[in-house]
């Protein structure tokens, strides 16, 4: 099972290791990373597998919002499922 | 392959266009549950659906949670009562009533609804009961909705029925007339009722129904706004066709989400209704989307022409998206429930006579519509009446659930807080329609039923 991680808000120093630091301790494998910053606005999406979290996936994400709340960035959490059903046919 | 910017647009439409799926609705059949002892039936109502819907809220809540979109309400919707009254040999409907309130507040749903009557044809036993009881079922219950089918293509109308709405409806209004008359707000009067909707007040399980379903009504007026705002100044098979993209998108989300919950709790997937149904939140509103298309204010001519073409988008759209489609179908034009229609009406662009023509192109009928307290039953009736035919004639769905503001007149204002919004009492006709609706009898089944 896969999800999509979205981090966006302003750009500051130690984004992506501080999500990526969250998905390690959990067992969540990072597949992919796109980043991109439009004068300072940061917008990253990241693909992560999620077959061998060692947490509930809400927990998971609930834990990625508050990491968001703390550096003022909005962070998202989803199953890929909702962007699959919605983009693909 | 997903790409960033299909990512970014889901997170947009539901981070700030509003797009959610209203309701999970169960439905329950109690056709099981018939008992010559009422107390005995209502045990067995109440047994069965908190047996049937004790995980529906939870399942919602982590759905909403893993797909990071919000599930507005989640409902229940059972048999019309009167089927399972009319086993009773006392006939004590408000015992049933408050034997649902119980079992909603036991299954921590938003609504149940189903405290219904079919009477397109007649009255069965418990059904003249049933209906008496409405407004005391309303005024004493918070969470049970009420629906009452009056006429079918099939069937015509009965118009001893439609007379007896007429006073259902004021009474309803003077027993809750401390609460801004909320009683009448959950209370449908439908031609053409569907029995597999999940939105309320007019959801009810109809007898063709399986046990247990599970059926999705999703929203997003916001979204289909939004996407015509950034498409500027195209033509007007552009914007039909944009709708349609639109409508698309929204509806497979539907789909996942009802057949996430279907399997999770073990009951089987009914329909998806494709409508876009407003809220009171600003930038929620199905007015906005007809004013995006370039008409000055929602009321104005070529409202409802603005209004056909997105009501016909939105199926067309959506039922590309989903195979198991039903329910409504379409836009909702609910006054009350959607900012720029409040808007409309406060202004006096928007008028009862218009609205009614905007049912005949539209998804249901009159809905959420404030009129002066002092309207009289056969007034009710004959609103009921005309919005009836629209739908025996054109073989839709039409509905009416206009509220009696007790006390008020033209101008001031009911609220209702919630979904349900709040919003202007709007002026009628008052000539009598008195003598027309006391004939009472049979409006016939029109030609165009005898399609075999």
């Amino acid at each position: 099972m896969r999800a999509v991680i979205t981090v966006i808000g302003k750009d500051m120093v130690g984004i992506l290791a501080k999500v990526s630091t969250v998905c390690a301790e959990h067992g969540i494998n990072v597949l992919e990373v796109t980043q991109s910053i439009l004068q300072d606005m940061f917008a990253m999406i990241m693909m992560v597998d999620i077959e061998k979290s060692n947490v509930p996936f809400t927990a998971f994400a609930d834990e990625l919002t508050a990491l968001g709340e703390s550096m003022g960035l909005s962070i998202h959490t989803m199953h890929e499922d909702i962007f699959n059903s919605m983009h693909t046919i | 392959m997903l790409n960033a910017h299909d990512i970014l647009e889901t997170i947009t439409m539901i981070q700030e266009e509003n797009l959610d799926v209203r309701t999970i609705t169960m439905g329950i059949s109690l056709l099981d549950c018939c008992d010559s002892d009422i107390d005995k039936a209502c045990a067995k109502i109440y047994n069965k659906i908190t047996d049937r819907a004790k995980n529906l809220v939870a399942v919602g809540e982590q759905i909403e949670k893993e797909y990071g979109i919000p599930i507005i309400n989640k409902r229940i919707s059972v048999t019309p009562v009167a089927m399972v009254l009319a086993a009773c040999e006392n006939k004590e409907p408000l015992k049933i009533a408050h034997t649902l309130e119980k079992a909603a507040v036991a299954c921590g749903v938003n609504f149940i609804g189903g405290y219904s009557a079919l009477v397109q044809k007649g009255f069965a036993a418990g059904d003249r009961e049933l209906i008496e009881s409405i407004p005391e079922a309303l005024a004493q219950t918070e969470h049970v909705c009420s629906s009452v089918n009056i006429g079918s293509t099939k069937s015509g109308i009965n118009m001893d029925a439609v007379e007896l709405m007429g006073r259902v409806v004021k009474r309803a209004a003077e027993l809750t007339a401390d609460r801004d008359c909320i009683g009448p707000a959950k209370l449908v009067v439908f031609c053409n009722a569907p029995e597999d909707n999940p939105f309320m007040a007019g959801a009810f399980h109809g007898p063709g129904e399986p046990d247990c379903v599970i059926n999705v009504g999703v929203s997003g007026p916001g979204v289909v706004r939004a996407a015509l705002a950034k498409a500027g100044d195209c033509d007007l098979t552009a914007v039909a066709d944009l709708i349609k993209r639109t409508a698309f998108k929204i509806t497979r989300m539907g789909q996942l989400v009802a057949k996430e919950a279907s399997a999770r709790l073990g009951v089987p997937f009914g329909i998806v209704d494709l409508s876009l149904a407003p809220t009171p939140a600003v930038g929620d509103s199905v007015a906005y989307i007809l004013e995006e298309m370039g008409l000055e204010c929602c009321g104005a001519h070529g409202t409802t022409a603005a209004l056909a073409l997105l009501n016909d988008a939105v199926k067309t759209g959506g039922v590309r998206a989903s195979s198991p489609v039903g329910g409504l179908s379409g836009a909702f034009i609910p006054v009350t429930e959607d900012a720029g229609m409040i808007a409309a009406a406060r202004c006096g662009c928007l008028r009862i006579e218009k609205l009614e023509a905007m049912t005949a192109v539209c998804s249901v009928g009159l809905d959420m519509i404030n009129i002066p307290g002092d309207t009289t039953p056969e007034v009710i009736s004959a609103i009921i009446a005309d919005e009836a035919a629209i739908g025996l004639i054109n073989s839709k769905s039409t509905a009416v659930r206009v509220i009696p503001a007790i006390g008020k007149q033209v101008g001031e204002e009911l609220s209702f807080g919630g979904l349900l919004g709040g919003g202007p009492v709007m002026p009628l006709n008052t000539a009598s329609p008195a003598r027309f609706i006391h004939r009472g009898g049979r409006i016939p089944a029109p030609l165009q039923s005898l399609k075999n």
